[in-house]
């Protein structure tokens, strides 16, 4: 008995230990994305928060610390994508141009090996998206990728029934321009979007009218209540805009409802950078490697990036996953190093400026103390195409590990390692 | 004589005219130098340059140049710029002009035979002469040369070596870069059929009316004006093998062709391949075949017919009356053709190897996604393959495909392929790219898109290396060119500058 109780005491002492095991990264060049970086770091995590990053000498290791030796490496911080398709078998349907009750988080399976694909690329956190092919697609996901039987474990929000879990899908151009009940119209689209934000206006008004009145409360009507949200500033709405004069769209619904907006994929930003600018909304750009495919991409270029931030515009990149695949998105960034962008915002464009866009940046984007611990450690500078991803870490928890062989197939593929996915607007193949 | 008070740059009036090719034989000829091929293989041009080497050699054959005005004008006209007088811009597209001036030659003939000297003198620079310089020079035939020097006259290759060993001529123009590589190949892209707008009138690589029509020509779709060309020449790539896309059981022909002008003197090979499709991609394109043994067998009666069809062409009885589909398979039954079979699951590689065995065709295997699990299979049949670009979305594609290829010795390159979405080409510069950073060494993935690609395409004679003779097709960077952040900065085709930025 007397052993029995000693072993459990060790064994309750062994889970304290774990619990508030603190890892310690030596030696490791780190890329804090907050403008600092150094030579021959120390990043320090206390179960899932960063508790030291900095130079050698600031910080003396505990005795009971993990020491893991990462001379040689590179650690940035986990990578932020504001836009993807992962966790899903597909996202969309023909039923309505506007959709903004659809809850994109109804359909994601934790399960979902393109998850992995998101964890070898070192992306952490995660915006998944509804669609495309709708005006107004539906609620988009704010996530973690760590591993988890249900989704609740992954989100960043805690309250999947009340809380805001994540933005609003929109789109304009011509992915939604289709049959009826679809636009056929560049014109007829913004109209859409217009009549339903003066109805949700009205539906606001009555809300506050009430003023908590339960008696004098309009019925609930869940297709408003999100952009009843949008409208006090509550939820973002995430726009895939390609054109110069569609983004001009996007800028002017703005301006008449008073929405947070970040422009997705931007093809043609850097025709209109100047305005972007002025209207201060931030863009997150789609780096693929040729343009056209669909009329509103023809004018995409790798310099976009470059215009945009050279005109003050704050600048993310996306994967669009399956567009691009999840284990290239430091290429994206690297694509647009190549069109002139500074090292250092390529970084920001991965992980702080696209934490902004999603509101977390107090939370994620940048190795600070305090901050969650997602990073990615590299075998060299992340913008080589010969460096590789040798670990992802979400939440202080390792989640991909190169030298593992069952994550190794997720970074290599090959033996149908990942479903086939058909990014496809409708009823018909995409043209 | 006429003039006009416009003057034009006269190497620009000489390429408006396509002539280049003829002044510029005519003078290797002047100086006994090899004639330019293409000049030669066009007769028509011979006269004209006889005539001009005539001249060289101040004998009286001008008739035959006055009756060709259309050439007769471009010489003109350099002697005109010989004696800084102005060039008749239009001169090209007016052929009474000639008229004009070739009596005006008449009229100087004081000095004709000194216009000659100096027009001599003239073209002698407007011949391409190009000394590229590198720090490292690939040349896909013996390593790398450290500061290597390749001399360019004409459309090809003069020389190639170390900067200390050889001396750059005179008026070589000097272009310098970090890596020089030979002209890149893509080995199966649908640029040119397939338009970058992705709208049915500029997406001409897929007909969808019949799963087999071999005749289709890919010259006969091939725009060499799309904007897609154009941007993936400025990344190196120089040469093309393109045309009908996978999707139907066999979708027609492709055909090889360098990345820039017109298909004029372009074209390297107008018939290349005939283009086979495996799998269920073709049945989800059409009604028949509904399944991967339907389309084995109506692939196979299909060869039958064409050998039917070959056996009573080749015999004594009535011929038959001309059949395209049949002529183009009876090409590929005669191994004249290769059949390039897209088969990407292990079930269709297997398919494509028993398919070629039965009619004993030269087989190209394309995509072939899960060639990895049918290795010592595609051995024995001794077929080589062009690889699905590293970066397509496949779920059994892997980085590490080549790198196991090349362990087992099977001869591949890599391709750009077809895509139906966005982007609408890949580069083959950065599919290869990902080849070297998994499992394969720098130079055999860049082997994989020059050397080791002209030799699957057949090519290998003209292009694919940095060698005395070939064509002077080079890409030159600004460092490794694989790396994501390095530029090409220069792009020479058959001797001509396509592309020229700052190389650092």
């Amino acid at each position: 008995m007397n052993r029995l109780f000693r072993l459990s005491f060790l064994y309750l002492l062994f889970v304290f230990a774990l619990n508030a095991q603190i890892n310690v990264f030596i030696n490791a060049e780190i890329m804090t994305a907050t403008g600092v970086n150094y030579e021959n770091g120390i990043l320090a995590v206390n179960g899932s928060k960063i508790e030291y990053v900095g130079s050698q000498n600031g910080y003396s290791i505990p005795e009971n610390s993990v020491v893991i030796d990462t001379k040689g490496k590179v650690i940035i911080p986990g990578l932020v994508d504001t836009h993807s398709h992962i966790g899903l078998d597909w996202g969309f349907d023909n039923d309505s141009p506007t959709q903004p009750d659809l809850r994109i988080l109804d359909a994601i399976d934790p399960f979902h090996p393109t998850f992995n694909r998101a964890r070898a690329g070192g992306i952490t956190t995660v915006n998944v998206m509804p669609g495309s092919g709708h005006l107004m697609s539906g609620q988009t996901v704010y996530l973690k990728t760590k591993h988890a039987k249900t989704l609740n474990e992954m989100l960043i929000t805690k309250d999947i029934l009340n809380g805001i879990c994540g933005g609003m899908k929109m789109a304009n151009g011509t992915n939604s321009i289709r049959t009826k009940p679809f636009p056929g119209t560049r014109a007829k689209s913004a109209a859409i979007i217009r009549e339903l934000f003066y109805e949700a206006l009205e539906y606001k008004n009555k809300i506050d009218d009430a003023n908590g009145d339960k008696s004098k409360m309009p019925e609930r009507n869940i297709e408003l209540e999100p952009l009843v949200e949008i409208l006090k500033g509550d939820r973002i709405v995430h726009h895939h805009t390609h054109r110069a004069d569609d983004i001009m769209t996007v800028l002017r619904l703005k301006e008449e409802f008073g929405f947070k907006v970040v422009l997705h994929h931007v093809s043609e930003g850097w025709k209109v950078a100047e305005e972007i600018a002025k209207a201060k909304v931030p863009c997150s750009i789609i780096v693929v490697d040729s343009p056209g495919g669909k009329l509103e991409a023809v004018g995409l270029k790798f310099e976009t990036a470059k215009i945009l931030t050279d005109a003050g515009v704050d600048v993310a990149f996306h994967t669009d996953d399956w567009i691009t695949d999840s284990r290239f998105f430091l290429r994206s960034a690297a694509l647009a190093m190549r069109a002139g962008l500074s090292k250092e915002k390529a970084l920001e464009g991965l992980t702080i400026a696209g934490a902004r866009m999603l509101e977390l940046n107090d939370r994620i984007g940048s190795l600070e103390k305090g901050k969650d611990a997602d990073f990615v450690i590299l075998s060299g500078d992340p913008f080589s195409v010969y460096s590789h991803i040798e670990s992802t870490w979400a939440d202080g928890v390792k989640i991909f590990d190169r030298s593992n062989p069952e994550d190794y197939k997720y970074a290599v593929g090959g033996y149908k390692a990942y479903p086939r996915f058909q990014h496809v607007h409708g009823e018909e193949e995409i043209r | 004589m006429t003039k006009k008070t416009k003057n034009v740059v006269i190497s620009s009036e000489i390429e408006k005219c396509h002539s280049t090719t003829v002044i510029s034989s005519a003078i290797e000829k002047c100086h006994s130098k090899p004639v330019i091929s293409s000049a030669r293989e066009k007769s028509y041009f011979s006269v004209v340059i006889s005539s001009a080497i005539e001249k060289c050699h101040s004998k009286p054959v001008i008739s035959s140049v006055r009756e060709k005005s259309y050439f007769s004008v471009v010489i003109s006209s350099a002697i005109e710029k010989c004696h800084s007088k102005p060039v008749i811009s239009s001169a090209c597209e007016k052929s009474y002009f000639s008229v004009v001036i070739s009596s005006e030659i008449e009229k100087y003939h004081s000095t004709f035979i000194t216009a000659i000297f100096i027009l001599l003198f003239f073209t002698t620079s407007l011949l391409s002469q190009i000394a590229v310089k590198g720090e490292k020079v690939y040349t896909m035939n013996g390593g790398v040369i450290e500061n290597g020097l390749v001399l360019i006259e004409g459309n090809q290759i003069k020389n190639v070596g170390s900067q200390s060993g050889i001396n750059i001529p005179e008026n070589f123009k000097v272009i310098e870069g970090k890596f020089v590589t030979p002209g890149l190949i893509d080995s199966r892209s649908v640029v040119g059929l397939a338009g970058v707008y992705n709208q049915k009138h500029d997406q001409d690589q897929l007909e969808k009316s019949d799963p087999i029509q071999p005749e289709l020509r890919a010259i006969d779709a091939y725009n060499p004006r799309e904007e897609l060309v154009e941007w993936i020449r400025e990344f190196g790539i120089t040469t093309i093998n393109t045309g009908h896309a996978p999707g139907a059981l066999i979708s027609g022909q492709t055909m090889i062709v360098k990345t820039y002008g017109t298909l004029q003197n372009t074209i390297l090979d107008t018939i290349s391949m005939v283009s086979f499709s495996l799998g269920k991609e073709v049945s989800s394109e059409f009604k028949v075949p509904g399944s991967r043994p339907k389309g084995i067998a109506m692939l196979r009666s299909k060869l039958y017919e064409a050998k039917a069809y070959l056996e009573k062409q080749n015999s004594d009885d009535k011929k038959s009356a001309i059949n395209l589909e049949n002529e183009i398979l009876a090409k590929v039954l005669k191994k004249e053709v290769p059949a390039l079979i897209t088969a990407d699951k292990a079930v269709d590689i297997l398919g494509a190897l028993r398919l070629a065995k039965e009619f004993n065709l030269e087989l190209i295997l394309d995509g072939a996604e899960e060639s990895y699990m049918v290795l010592d299979e595609i051995k024995e049949a001794e077929v080589p393959i062009i690889l699905h670009a590293s970066m397509s979305r496949l779920e059994s594609g892997s980085f590490e495909t080549a790198s196991k290829l090349q362990k087992a010795g099977i001869p591949f390159a890599i391709q750009s392929g077809y895509e139906s979405y966005v982007p609408k080409t890949r580069v083959v510069l950065f599919e290869a790219a990902i080849l070297a950073a998994n499992g394969l060494s720098f130079e055999e993935a860049l082997a994989s898109i020059t050397i080791d690609a002209a030799k699957i395409l057949k090519i290998d004679d003209k292009v694919g290396s940095i060698e005395v003779g070939k064509n002077a097709d080079i890409a030159i960077y600004n460092g490794d060119p694989f790396e994501y952040t390095t530029h090409c900065c220069g792009v020479i085709i058959d001797g001509k500058i396509m592309k020229q930025d700052e190389c650092k």
